[in-house]
């Protein structure tokens, strides 16, 4: 192991130089997958990465939801073709699923109507093991998983620990070169998940279950610092790695040493991207992070707005109302669909992020998938703290995982209620401000907030006081955030704004006739 | 036929959690007297239904006489259990055709991208095509093909049957197969399974539950159509086959009421047989299929099932299939190993390792990698290249592939309209054509009336029944047996009375046709009253509101999308029910009302081929459109509004 561990894992551009070695199980090279929306634009979910994993290692794949990190592992498999680049099992080139790797799912992914016993021995049966021999291989790999006496339970009869163990048997039994587990503990309670965890690592470390090595796909950063060799952290879209952390730690590792609670602030770091030493873990290399570039220029935006009001106008609802809207979220250069052009464009991307680098929150590419009111909760609990809070112990805390924590987070240091460093989180005056406020002022300050950071909230809102009758219909703004995102991600986006507006009382929306109108203040709206 | 049946749903009920039925299966602790006692009674069943197959097969294909093939049949009631015995036979070798077809075609069209595009919407006008179309295409070939033999006309009558089952059937396996949960289907991948495991391991468990369903509803659907596949009268010529379906047939001609009643009461006692004897086990045993992710809640019951549990007849079966089923895998491998070493590739090293393998079985299934010296070290550079190329020109040759298939299938689609056009032109006319369209909107006001008043009737009793679980246990079974008995055996008693209070038959085909599709309405609306959550109907009385509100608030919008699936089936139904209530021969008369089905049967019944073409055509062009124009426009409104969580 620790041949592996020496290497100079992080320049990928040394990558092709050690295939042949021998020890390099599956090898990427530059692969990108990206798909065409709905409105012909392509949209990258993986680009240019370059990935090796070796003989001996357990390897960690961290990101936030949305990362591509499950696309990444299933390109690895062979189960989806990357768009371009290659992916190699042995030094030979995949052309369909990966011939050395064993999938756990998170959903498990057990065949319903067959039985335990029958569902571990499913691969062995399509590699033609004659029955008797298959029957031997899967009673053991059913001993060795802890699954005894449940061989001729069905699924649904099992608790979801037990099922994983399902799971991680059938991909035993496989002895596959590389075992690959796609968040396979997150659809568990805490305490099995642990359990299972450790059992796996037992496996690992006792070195008889035939696996060569493990990938691991997580967003939970302390089991990628439990389990992994090695941390490969993506950034998202699209995504790409921005880091790779070595954890040097002796196993077992106590989780509560200081070791263990520095890499995961580190990681905590890397990942909420608040850091000025950037992948500070050491990897440096080409697939960090872009290094800060010119912050885009408001030039640009208008131009992106106004390409965006051409796709409305061509776009299914050419309505003269639309068009005029348009037109004047574009001649008013705003930033409707400025604020999430970095989808598509990469350069845009960078941009946008090294804004968010940089503290200014204008560019940040897309609401983040938060309730007011629950952000409203997080802003609660860190006000609490006297002297802020570090992300780990706020998830540990709240029990979150970084897909929960994480958006919450970037809603905070959008709206510029809260600040984070180095992993530590503390409320701004205007946070503070918020954490005071009742019910009908807390309102009135999110409304504030939201118009003056979140750019979509306020494009809506300008457009409609600018429409006529105060109302416009929301498929205008889906049709603009759709020229620039994939389907589902516009109407999120759209959905996530329409909920900050709402909770706001700055305009509402009516779901039947897809309109939405200004929140007037009939009601009693409190100033 | 049709749409008789559209993809149907079973429907959903709540049950109290209890005890899976899984249990009996590895039951060991049952008597040894029962299970002896059971076993006698499997065998005697196996043997006796060995026995009756004996018995039918050699008249099956009997030489014709020297009269040629008759065209009435005995109405003797000594036969008529016989008769019974046929058209069940009948049924099940039309049902086994549909499988398979289903199989064939629903994998066709769900695993091929460009065959997908053009077996679907096929499959959309196939179905819409009342039977009789198909019977006056077909027939002269049949008989063609068993010359001096009965097997000919049977062989008609069969596949008439099969193409009043085959069309839902298929739809509900190609739409289980495009929704196979993905994590499934990448578990499928990821183990390698060949084609032919992952059908039976996947593709087939997992379309199981719907498309048992809908082979019930088939064999309801080809009960309606029996009367007019054993007695085909085609081309001025009637082939009549000994079966319960020709008896009322020739019965009701007679205007013989009371050899009609003995029909009615032997069918209803095929239709319960084969409800308890096949339908109530198959449905209990398929709940095993069902995807769920915790122990099932519904608990489905079958006597029939728990005799051959206690039975060894599992034991024997698996016996018996499990070397053929060996036998086949070990097969499948050596061609596939044979396939990948011709194919000239290198293989990765080390593999996925198990003991038995030679190292060819660790390649995925089929593909290989065509040799191009991607593997002598040149470097990834290289590699990458190649690959890239070959992606390239796999995606070029997709292309020029997609042009090719579609260019082709659009010029043929085109030529087969401008010939169909011109033939129309060149013998009939087109005022023929017209014609037909202004028959079709005569049936259509007759489908459209029939929807709004069964609906009226249907909807409020569906409702009262539906949500009284006491009522709806005993009635819900019952109206799923009558939507399968084939409500044509009654005519003659409804004619009975239309003569008698001079009702013509132009509206009174309204009454025929909805007497065969009510019952979709019915049983849907019950099966959507009885979902609606407890706590929402607690809610419209603790607000105390009064039953015009709690109607226009909580039950009309609950059922809205039961009442939808009901009336796409019962409206498709309604069409393809005309071509038999828009013509019916009663006491030696022939009535007719006018109506596009009137029109298809008198011209296959005269053998004028063309009007036969344009009314199939014609009222393939009406179910089509009306099922795009409304049924599927209120089916997303059902999704998006009215579906309670």
């Amino acid at each position: 192991m620790a041949d592996t561990l020496t290497r100079d894992l992080n320049d990928t551009g040394r990558k092709a130089a050690e295939k042949g070695t021998g020890d390099a199980i599956i090898e990427a090279n530059h692969v990108s997958r990206s798909f065409i929306s709905d409105k012909g634009n392509h949209l990258t979910v993986l680009d240019d990465i370059s990935l090796d994993l070796h003989e001996r290692e357990v390897v960690a794949i961290l990101g936030r939801s949305g990362a591509g990190k499950s696309t990444l592992l299933r390109v690895l498999a062979g189960l989806v073709e990357p768009t371009s680049g290659t992916v190699a099992y042995r030094g030979v080139p995949l052309t369909g699923a990966n011939p050395g790797v064993a999938l756990v799912f998170q959903t498990f992914a057990l065949m319903p109507w067959l039985d335990v016993q029958a569902n571990v021995e499913l691969g062995l049966e399509a590699r033609g093991v004659p029955r008797d021999e298959r029957r031997r291989r899967a009673l053991k790999a059913i001993d060795a998983i802890g699954l005894d006496g449940f061989e001729s339970a069905y699924p649904k009869e099992l608790s979801g620990g037990m099922k994983q163990r399902v799971g991680i048997a059938r991909a035993l039994v496989l002895e596959p070169d590389a075992l690959f587990m796609d968040e396979p503990f997150s659809a568990l309670d805490v305490l099995t998940a642990e359990n299972l965890r450790q059992e796996v690592l037992g496996l690992w470390k006792g070195g008889d279950s035939g696996i060569k090595s493990i990938l691991i796909v997580t967003h939970n950063i302390e089991e990628a610092v439990q389990m992994a060799d090695r941390v490969v952290v993506l950034g998202s879209h699209p995504g790409r790695i921005i880091a790779e952390e070595q954890v040097n730690l002796p196993r077992p590792r106590n989780k509560h040493s200081e070791e263990f609670e520095n890499e995961v602030d580190r990681l905590y770091t890397v990942l909420t991207g608040q850091s000025d030493s950037g992948g500070e873990g050491g990897t440096g290399g080409d697939n960090t992070q872009g290094a800060a570039s010119a912050a885009q220029p408001d030039g640009s935006q208008a131009a992106v707005a106004g390409h965006g009001a051409s796709v409305a106008a061509g776009g299914s609802t050419p309505s003269s109302q639309a068009r005029q809207v348009a037109d004047e979220a574009a001649s008013q250069g705003s930033d409707l669909v400025g604020g999430v052009n970095g989808q598509s464009d990469r350069d845009g991307e960078k941009g946008g992020e090294d804004a968010r680098d940089g503290g200014g929150h204008e560019d940040l590419v897309q609401l983040p998938d938060v309730s007011p009111g629950g952000l409203k909760g997080l802003i609660d609990v860190i006000c609490e703290y006297r002297e802020g809070a570090d992300l780990s112990d706020l998830a540990s805390d709240l029990s979150f995982e970084v897909d929960d924590l994480l958006p919450l987070i970037d809603a905070g240091s959008m709206l510029g209620v809260l600040e984070v460093h180095d992993g530590h989180a503390t409320a701004t005056q205007q946070g503070l401000q918020w954490h005071k406020a009742g019910i009908l002022e807390s309102k009135t300050l999110f409304a504030q907030l939201a118009m003056d950071h979140a750019s979509l909230v306020r494009s809506i809102d300008q457009a409609l006081r600018r429409s006529p009758e105060g109302s416009l219909r929301g498929e205008l703004f889906i049709d603009l955030l759709r020229g620039r995102l994939p389907d589902v991600e516009a109407q999120r986006q759209f959905s996530i704004a329409v909920n900050w507006g709402r909770y706001g009382e700055l305009f509402d929306y009516d779901a039947d006739d897809d309109v939405l109108t200004l929140d007037t203040g009939e009601d009693e709206q409190s100033d | 036929m049709a749409s008789f049946l559209k993809m149907f749903e079973p429907p959903r009920r709540l049950f109290v959690p209890a005890q899976t039925q899984e249990t009996d299966e590895r039951d060991t602790k049952t008597k040894p007297a029962v299970r002896v006692l059971s076993d006698c009674v499997v065998v005697a069943v196996l043997l006796a239904l060995f026995g009756a197959l004996a018995y039918l097969l050699p008249a099956i294909d009997a030489p014709i006489g020297p009269a040629g093939i008759p065209s009435t049949v005995s109405t003797d009631l000594r036969d008529l259990p016989y008769y019974a015995l046929r058209s069940v036979l009948r049924m099940a070798i039309a049902l086994l055709c549909s499988l398979v077809f289903t199989f064939v075609y629903g994998l066709a069209a769900a695993r091929s991208r460009r065959l997908g595009k053009v077996l679907i919407p096929v499959l959309d006008v196939l179905q819409s095509v009342p039977i009789l179309g198909f019977l006056s295409a077909t027939v002269t070939i049949w008989l063609a093909l068993f010359p001096g033999s009965m097997l000919g006309v049977e062989a008609a009558s069969v596949f008439a049957i099969f193409t009043s089952q085959a069309w839902n059937m298929t739809f509900s396996f190609y739409r289980s197969l495009t929704s196979e949960p993905t994590e499934l289907v990448e578990a499928a991948k990821n183990l390698h399974l060949s084609a032919w495991q992952r059908f039976w391991k996947l593709d087939v468990p997992n379309s199981m539950i719907p498309l048992l369903w809908n082979c019930m509803m088939s064999v309801g659907g080809g009960w309606f159509f029996l009367t007019a596949s054993e007695m085909i009268s085609v081309g001025n010529h009637t082939y009549a086959l000994p079966g319960i379906g020709s008896f009322v047939e020739q019965a009701g001609s007679e205007g013989d009421m009371g050899k009609i009643g003995w029909a009615i009461a032997v069918m209803i006692a095929v239709v319960l047989l084969i409800d308890v004897c096949v339908w109530k086990p198959l449905t209990a045993w398929a709940e095993k299929f069902r995807i769920t992710q915790s122990e099932s809640e519904t608990v489905k019951k079958s006597a029939v099932l728990t005799l051959i549990r206690h039975s060894h007849l599992n034991d024997v079966l698996f016996a018996l299939i499990r070397p053929v089923g060996d036998v086949i895998a070990q097969t499948w491998h050596a061609l596939k190993n044979a396939f990948s070493r011709t194919s000239g590739s290198r293989r990765p090293a080390v593999g996925v390792r198990t003991a038995s393998t030679v190292d060819g079985e660790v390649r995925p299934a089929g593909r290989a990698v065509h040799g191009d010296g991607s593997d002598d070290a040149n470097g990834a550079h290289d590699l990458e290249e190649g690959v890239d190329r070959r992606r390239k020109s796999r995606a070029r040759r997709r292309m020029a592939g997609d042009i090719a298939f579609f260019g082709v299938l659009g010029i043929a689609f085109v030529w087969g309209v401008v010939q169909l056009l011109l033939s129309i032109g060149r013998t009939t006319g087109f005022s023929e054509l017209w014609r037909a369209f202004g028959l079709g909107f005569i049936t259509f006001a007759r489908v459209a009336v029939l929807i709004v008043v069964c609906s009226l009737i249907w909807v409020p009793l569906g409702v009262i029944i539906g949500m009284n679980s006491k009522i709806s246990s005993v009635v819900q079974p019952l109206v799923q047996v009558l939507a399968s008995f084939p409500a044509n055996f009654v005519f003659p008693f409804v004619l009975m009375w239309f003569a008698a209070w001079h009702v013509s038959l132009d509206f009174g085909s309204m009454l025929l046709m909805a007497l065969g599709t009510q019952w979709y309405i019915l049983f849907n609306v019950i099966a959507g009253a009885s979902s609606i959550p407890d706590d929402l109907v607690e809610m419209t009385k603790s607000l105390h509101m009064s039953v015009w509100m709690r109607w226009k608030t909580l039950i009309l919008p609950a059922v809205f999308g039961s009442w939808v699936t009901g009336g796409i089936t019962a409206a498709g139904g309604a069409w393809n029910a005309s071509i038999v209530s828009e013509i019916v021969r009663y006491n030696g008369k022939t009535l007719t009302a006018k109506g596009l089905g009137c029109y298809i049967a008198e011209a296959t019944a005269k053998g004028e081929s063309m009007k036969v073409l344009i009314g199939v055509v014609v009222m393939a062009v009406f179910v089509v459109a009306l099922d795009r124009a409304v049924w599927q426009p209120l089916q997303r409104l059902a999704d998006r509004r009215f579906v309670v969580a």
